[in-house]
């Protein structure tokens, strides 16, 4: 384990009866990122992310957290948003809110206090004395995000934290995640959204069919994933590409768009973007040429397909 | 710890608030006393109205011989019998007796006529005097005076005596024994179903909100369910508790406001509660009012209410959380309250058996019915409540509750089980197959 991982899931394995929901899953969260539990609906996900809430318990494997095996006082550490998420309806707004925060071990005037600025912040402060069935889905869902942050977690854990969740409010979530980890905490979230995961995580973990089958850093895996795919844009000769491109190179795409004409290209291994345009230079005018490099769902989509087609 | 003890108080207090809890607990009482209170008025309106009864005996045997009461008052007429019924319906009179002639035999029918049908104690007023008087004549006719008759008549005051192996002498009173026995029993069957589906609902309720998976990241669910159980024993016990001075406080109001319009007898009668209903019957001849209560003293000292009060209340409690964690455990396995029905029936079978048990060992409450029900868990929170009031050896009152401690632990262990696996299942349709697969599930 590394000094910096916040908290380290080590081999965890957990069987329903007929089902084996984890089968020897590792995963570390460094401290301060934005780490995103990727896969497909029923990979395990939310198995995982209710073992490290302690709400289950693993057959196999431990979890470290701060460096600490993690005991049940951690939890207060831990703030949790779960993909099936509500509130008493008949419950009073801020009752409610109180109840949870203190549950979560703030005292009562502090949780008061934190709960008060931050429906100011949020403009909810007004519906304090109201009943939740009264509120509409939005403002309850920052309700909830409120009541999953207010005892400032080290640690906070997000499943499927967009979905449901209406656009203003997507953005809200998203700007708060930023500011969080800006200011010390560290962001578990699941999704099989990818855009999600382009936008905002720093690392990820993609779990399929129970197995962790990719995990590192955004940036990292994209490098690894690379194709040698390039998008190239040029005008000047009429000439075909084809006419000119030898064979350590192969077309995938090309058109025509306000003028100019655009291609793109897989360099054969051994080769790279210097001979292809060596290539050209000769023959058009280049205006640009960059790297395409693949989506978190190009990855995803690929390496599910490989562990399938394994079986 | 902490953390079940703020679980508590949110059930608590989100109950005792609502306006369902409020109206129950004042509408209670208002039951209850009315119960006791509304007999006493209708029995004074319906006295209220003075009888005048003409009595026309064709046969002379019966003149003078009515006697005015409280409530009728008697005119003997000498008309024929067609005037008089005439002049029964022109007059004020209420009624009529026709006693016809009769010729060798003394008379042995009379008729009443009357505008209005009369209430049957008037009937038999009017029978029981000329029953009386029939009596004395045939008597004479025989040559026995009817002072050694009244000399011979026997009045038996069968008094039961227990006698414990110390060699001490207790009476006993049966049918007050069954009486409070029964009643401590119901009031336990009707608090466990009552409170238990409560118990139920609530877990369903967090459930369709979606609530629960929130609330399990901060406590865990055995503290989430033992939180909801307790808070809504004290709910339980706050109700029945305002009840108790509700009604007594209602009665006495009652008692200081109507003190010079009620006879005393019918207040003393009703005030100490069930213990003097079954002494009527008993006493029906009881000669002074003073020995009426003497006895309903004596009585009142014969039931062990040390025993009586310490039992119902560990009755009233273990019995309510041996069931409440199954009920708990039912509502986790349900998405909605018509889910609950196919787990329901063995939950709710114990306990139905044990109102129908009572009965029987209210009858013989030594017999080994009564001892078996009485000892095993499920059922001993209404049987050995029947069987307190009797008299319970303590080493079966205290195996019968060391057993329910047990039972209420096992069953608690078993449902929390069921319930921590159940609460975080959705839209899943759950059968016992499913459920014995949750109880080998590691925590």
């Amino acid at each position: 384990m590394k000094e910096m991982d916040l908290l380290t899931a080590n081999n965890i394995s957990k069987q329903y009866a007929n089902h084996l929901a984890l089968d020897d899953v590792s995963v570390a969260v460094p401290k301060q990122s934005i780490f995103g539990l990727l896969g497909p609906n029923g990979a395990g996900k939310t198995s995982l992310i209710r073992i490290i809430n302690m709400i289950t318990a693993p057959d196999k494997g431990n979890l470290i957290f701060k460096g600490e095996k993690m005991h049940y006082d951690h939890v207060k550490n831990i703030g949790y948003l779960p993909e099936e998420r509500g509130l008493y309806r008949k419950m009073k707004v801020g009752e409610q809110a109180l109840y949870l925060a203190q549950l979560k071990g703030l005292g009562k005037p502090e949780a008061q206090k934190k709960l008060k600025s931050w429906f100011e912040k949020f403009d909810i402060d007004k519906w304090w004395n109201r009943k939740v069935e009264e509120l509409s889905k939005g403002m309850q869902q920052k309700i909830q995000f409120i009541v999953t942050v207010v005892h400032e977690p080290e640690l906070l854990i997000f499943d499927e934290p967009f979905s449901g969740f209406d656009p203003i409010n997507v953005n809200l979530l998203k700007d708060e995640i930023f500011r969080l980890r800006n200011e010390g905490a560290t962001i578990l979230f699941s999704t099989h959204n990818m855009a999600s995961v382009e936008e905002l995580c720093d690392h990820i973990a993609l779990i399929n069919k129970s197995q962790k089958i990719l995990d590192g850093k955004v940036k990292e895996i994209k490098q690894q994933y690379r194709a040698n795919i390039f998008a190239v844009s040029f005008n000047g000769s009429a000439e075909p590409l084809v006419g000119f491109l030898n064979d350590k190179f192969s077309i995938l795409d090309e058109y025509e768009e306000e003028g100019l004409r655009n291609a793109k290209i897989k360099i054969q291994p051994g080769y790279d973007a210097n001979d292809l345009l060596n290539v050209m230079i000769k023959n058009v005018k280049i205006h640009s040429l960059q790297e395409i490099l693949p989506t978190m769902n190009d990855i995803f989509i690929d390496k599910i397909r490989e562990q399938d087609g394994h079986e | 710890m902490n953390k079940i003890l703020l679980v508590i108080k949110r059930e608590y207090l989100t109950r005792v608030r609502k306006r369902s809890f409020i109206i129950m607990t004042f509408l209670g009482p208002l039951l209850m006393a009315s119960v006791i209170i509304l007999p006493i008025i209708f029995s004074q309106i319906s006295d209220q109205s003075k009888k005048t009864i003409l009595v026309l005996d064709e046969t002379g045997v019966f003149y003078g011989k009515f006697e005015d009461s409280d409530n009728i008052q008697f005119q003997y007429i000498t008309t024929d019998i067609e005037t008089a019924k005439n002049n029964l319906l022109k007059n004020e009179d209420d009624g009529l007796v026709y006693i016809p002639r009769t010729e060798l035999n003394l008379p042995s029918s009379a008729v009443l006529y009357s505008k209005k049908q009369f209430p049957a104690s008037i009937r038999s007023y009017i029978r029981n005097i000329m029953k009386k008087e029939v009596e004395a004549l045939k008597l004479a006719a025989s040559g026995i005076d009817q002072e050694v008759i009244l000399s011979i008549k026997a009045k038996i005051n069968l008094v039961s005596i227990k006698i414990d192996k110390d060699g001490a002498e207790e009476k006993t009173f049966t049918e007050v024994s069954m009486v409070l026995g029964i009643f401590a029993g119901i009031l336990i069957y009707m608090f466990i179903f009552i409170f238990g589906a409560q118990v139920m609902r609530g877990v369903i309720e967090e459930k369709t909100n979606r609530i629960v998976e929130i609330i399990v990241s901060s406590v865990k669910p055995f503290q989430l369910m033992m939180g909801k159980i307790l808070g809504l024993a004290l709910v339980g016990l706050t109700q029945f508790l305002l009840w108790i001075i509700l009604t007594f406080a209602i009665v006495s109001v009652f008692q200081v406001a109507y003190a010079d319009q009620i006879p005393k007898e019918s207040l003393t009668q009703v005030v100490p509660g069930q213990e003097q209903i079954m002494m009527q019957e008993e006493e029906m001849h009881a000669d002074t009012e003073q020995q009426n209560v003497a006895r309903a003293f004596e009585i009142i000292r014969t039931i062990d209410f040390g025993v009586m009060i310490l039992g119902f209340l560990f009755y009233f409690l273990f019995g309510y959380l041996l069931y409440a964690a199954l009920f708990a455990a039912i509502g986790s396995a349900s998405d909605t309250e018509v889910d609950t029905q196919q787990f329901m029936l063995p939950v709710s079978i114990p306990l139905i058996l044990s109102l129908v048990m009572a009965q029987f060992v209210m009858r013989y409450p030594d017999g080994p019915l009564a001892f078996w029900f009485s000892i095993i868990p499920l059922t001993s929170p209404v049987i050995m409540m029947v069987r307190i009031p009797f008299g319970v050896p303590y080493w079966e009152l205290y195996l019968s509750m060391a057993l329910l401690i047990l039972g209420f632990l096992g069953t608690t262990w078993l449902a929390g089980k069921i319930y921590r696996t159940g609460i975080l299942m959705y839209g899943k349709k759950i059968n016992y197959k499913e459920l014995w697969k949750w109880l080998k599930y590691k925590s």
